[in-house]
């Protein structure tokens, strides 16, 4: 119900708040060093509100790549999505052709992981609701972390940590993931795919390591029916 | 390094991968939401996308191997990785295991 499950959202998405902020100061800050303007910096982070793809661009431009390199690039880092929009769909099923618009563009990891979790574990939480506040607390954040990242020209000291919040988040859902033996099978070949292809390009060893965990699940699944 | 580019290419690339990403976003969204249920082949394979996506999130975040086995265990953010997963094990506290694991992070890399 509105409020209750839209509070309970931002609640959930606060803990990685914390880890969001230096992120989206560098993306600011990334983005005017790299000479954009402080509006196209702005711009960026509000038309594609992808961390991890806009800093590829940002990096990409600096260095005068093609600007087909550049968008391609960032197209492929956000291929995971894909599987993101494929897993959370049938909980959007009954939502209006708006709300599917808007709960798309703010599909995150973040907004996805928190999301996912709480429907799978109740059946009574608002889909939309619990969406809106946990995908719009992270978009908020960003927003307003590009801007003071650009005016401010400063982010938060690496040494300080602060960035590791959201792995951190991503390990507690993932714990409370782990249920049975298939899914458990998934996790361990994911997350050894991941880390065997952390050095590939382009994000693609998050991309394989999900591929490769769902397949093992689903491979162990079918062999205990 | 600064760019050569002009506002133009650089708006450019704003909106082109601003509607990639949002058509990546909206892909399954728009066509479950079109066709009648989702193929249970399909749906019983989407179970395990969050415990795969999430390893493989995680992982690459606190393991990094190095030269030797000690090595790559002695490292601040797979300890500190560690202690927090015990912590969201016996707790499933989200607030409590990042304090934790921030604190397991700042703990050990004062010591190592």
């Amino acid at each position: 119900m509105f409020p209750d499950d839209f509070r309970a959202g931002v609640r959930a998405a606060l803990p990685s708040l914390l880890g969001l902020i230096p992120f989206g100061l560098v993306a600011g800050i990334a983005a005017l060093d790299a000479g954009l303007s402080p509006l196209q910096a702005v711009g960026l982070s509000a038309v594609v509100f992808a961390g991890a793809s806009q800093l590829a661009a940002i990096d990409l431009l600096a260095n005068d790549a093609s600007l087909v390199v550049v968008v391609l690039t960032a197209i492929v880092i956000n291929l995971r999505m894909a599987m993101y929009s494929a897993s959370i769909a049938p909980y959007f099923e009954s939502l209006r052709r708006r709300w599917e618009v808007v709960c798309s563009y703010l599909l995150t990891d973040v907004g996805y992981a928190l999301s996912i979790t709480e429907f799978a574990e109740d059946d009574g939480t608002s889909r939309r609701w619990y969406y809106l506040g946990a995908a719009g607390a992270v978009w908020t954040v960003w927003q307003v972390a590009t801007v003071v990242g650009v005016f401010l020209g400063t982010g938060i000291p690496d040494e300080w940590g602060v960035g590791f919040a959201v792995p951190l988040v991503f390990l507690t859902l993932l714990v409370s993931e782990v249920s049975d033996r298939p899914r458990l099978v998934a996790a361990l070949v994911g997350g050894s795919v991941a880390v065997a292809g952390a050095n590939w390009p382009l994000n693609l060893g998050l991309i394989g390591g999900a591929l490769a965990g769902v397949v093992s699940g689903a491979l162990v699944d079918r062999r205990g029916e | 390094m600064t760019t050569d580019y002009g506002p133009l290419a650089i708006w450019t690339v704003v909106l082109v991968v601003g509607v990639a990403t949002f058509a990546i976003r909206y892909s399954f969204i728009f066509l479950f939401g079109r066709i009648d249920g989702v193929p249970s082949r399909i749906e019983s394979g989407l179970r395990f996308v969050p415990a795969a996506v999430l390893a493989a999130l995680v992982a690459p975040a606190i393991v990094d191997p190095g030269p030797t086995v000690a090595a790559t265990i002695l490292d601040d953010r797979l300890l500190a990785g560690a202690v927090a997963a015990v912590v969201a094990w016996y707790t499933d506290n989200m607030f409590a295991t990042i304090a934790v694991g921030l604190l397991a992070l700042w703990a050990v890399g004062a010591v190592l």
